[in-house]
């Protein structure tokens, strides 16, 4: 998987999540991170850089520094 | 008599009224709508996760999905690549392919941009979607979309959450008229009789939220409509009497009194 690194080594990756700045540990994957946020039972859809990442990739998809990444879910709507 | 059911993307369903989600008080005020309507397919709006909450509760919990299909919508996406991406990411959540295509044109009266529902609606049929496009009461439009292999046409009754009711019966009955697929009214309906009268013109079924969601008594008007839509649907197959000018006596003339 292509990830851009920083040279030097770091203990976290920042990325923008959800328009957020957020800090993650390194070689956080997106599994982990829907974990984090207790999100692991919801009916959810991510993306990252407008990519859609398909739930099964969930667990080996690394998320890098610099990545976009952005959590959706159903709300009410008419 | 076979039972009166209309087909969406290869499903059937009884209830002719479909309901938004939107507007409620709180989750368990919409349930109870939801319930008092007797709607199958309720639709439902894509967003981000708020991230600093993400633990809280969410919509779907309170909805029995064994029971209840979900059609997402893509509200607020103002182009059809913002529709498309925004399609996607509902398909991805999980709740299967039924999509309630909407691309806004103007802020104000969110009116569809018609061209844009029409690209976008290409695109998604074309990559597996059941598309269910919100589109303005033009003929024109409808008879691309469904050309195109929308699984239904939806025009609206009048602009979104304007409870004006159907401005242009005239319109919806061309559109009927030459349909090749079911016609849903969506959105501008105020009340009861809104609804029954476009299911008198012979629309397949209504789709609404603010109507619902915004009445005094939410749970009361969810039953209103029910009845609208059911009483609507059976004078419709009941077939109504023609209009006249004059009167006709109902009374027979024979054995009136010298």
């Amino acid at each position: 998987m292509y990830c851009r690194r920083a040279v030097f080594i770091v203990a976290c990756v920042r990325l923008r999540l959800n328009g957020e700045e957020t800090e993650l540990p390194d070689g956080c994957t997106i599994a982990e991170m829907v974990a984090q946020l207790d999100l692991s039972r919801r009916r959810i859809a991510v993306e990252v850089n407008r990519d859609i990442v398909p739930r099964t990739s969930f667990a080996e998809h690394v998320l890098c520094d610099g990545d976009i990444v952005e959590v959706v879910h159903f709300i009410g709507g008419g | 008599m076979p039972e009166d059911t209309f087909e969406i993307g290869g499903a059937r369903y009884r209830s002719r009224l479909i309901v938004g989600t939107g507007k409620y008080r709180d989750f368990a005020e919409t349930r109870a709508a939801i319930d008092a309507s007797g709607a199958e397919i309720v639709t439902v709006a894509v967003r981000r996760v708020n991230i600093t909450k993400a633990d809280e509760e969410n919509l779907l919990d309170y909805l029995d999905l064994d029971r209840i299909t979900i059609l997402p919508n893509t509200a607020g996406c103002y182009s059809a690549e913002e529709a498309i991406r925004t399609a996607r990411l509902a398909r991805e959540a999980g709740v299967g392919s039924l999509l309630k295509l909407e691309v806004i044109g103007d802020e104000k009266t969110l009116f569809p941009d018609a061209t844009a529902t029409i690209e976008a609606a290409q695109v998604l049929v074309e990559d597996g979607f059941t598309v269910l496009p919100y589109i303005n009461d033009d003929p024109i439009a409808a008879r691309k979309l469904a050309d195109l292999g929308c699984a239904a046409v939806m025009p609206l009754a009048a602009p979104i959450g304007s409870g004006l009711g159907i401005r242009n019966p005239y319109n919806l009955k061309i559109i009927l008229e030459q349909a090749t697929v079911p016609i849903i009214v969506d959105a501008g309906v105020g009340t009861a009789s809104d609804v029954a009268r476009a299911m008198e013109l012979g629309c397949e079924a209504v789709l609404l939220n603010t109507a619902i969601a915004g009445a005094k008594d939410p749970i009361a008007m969810a039953e209103a409509m029910k009845l609208g839509v059911e009483a609507g649907r059976k004078a419709f197959l009941a077939g109504r009497i023609g209009r006249k000018l004059y009167a006709t006596a109902s009374s027979p003339i024979e054995g009136l009194l010298d």
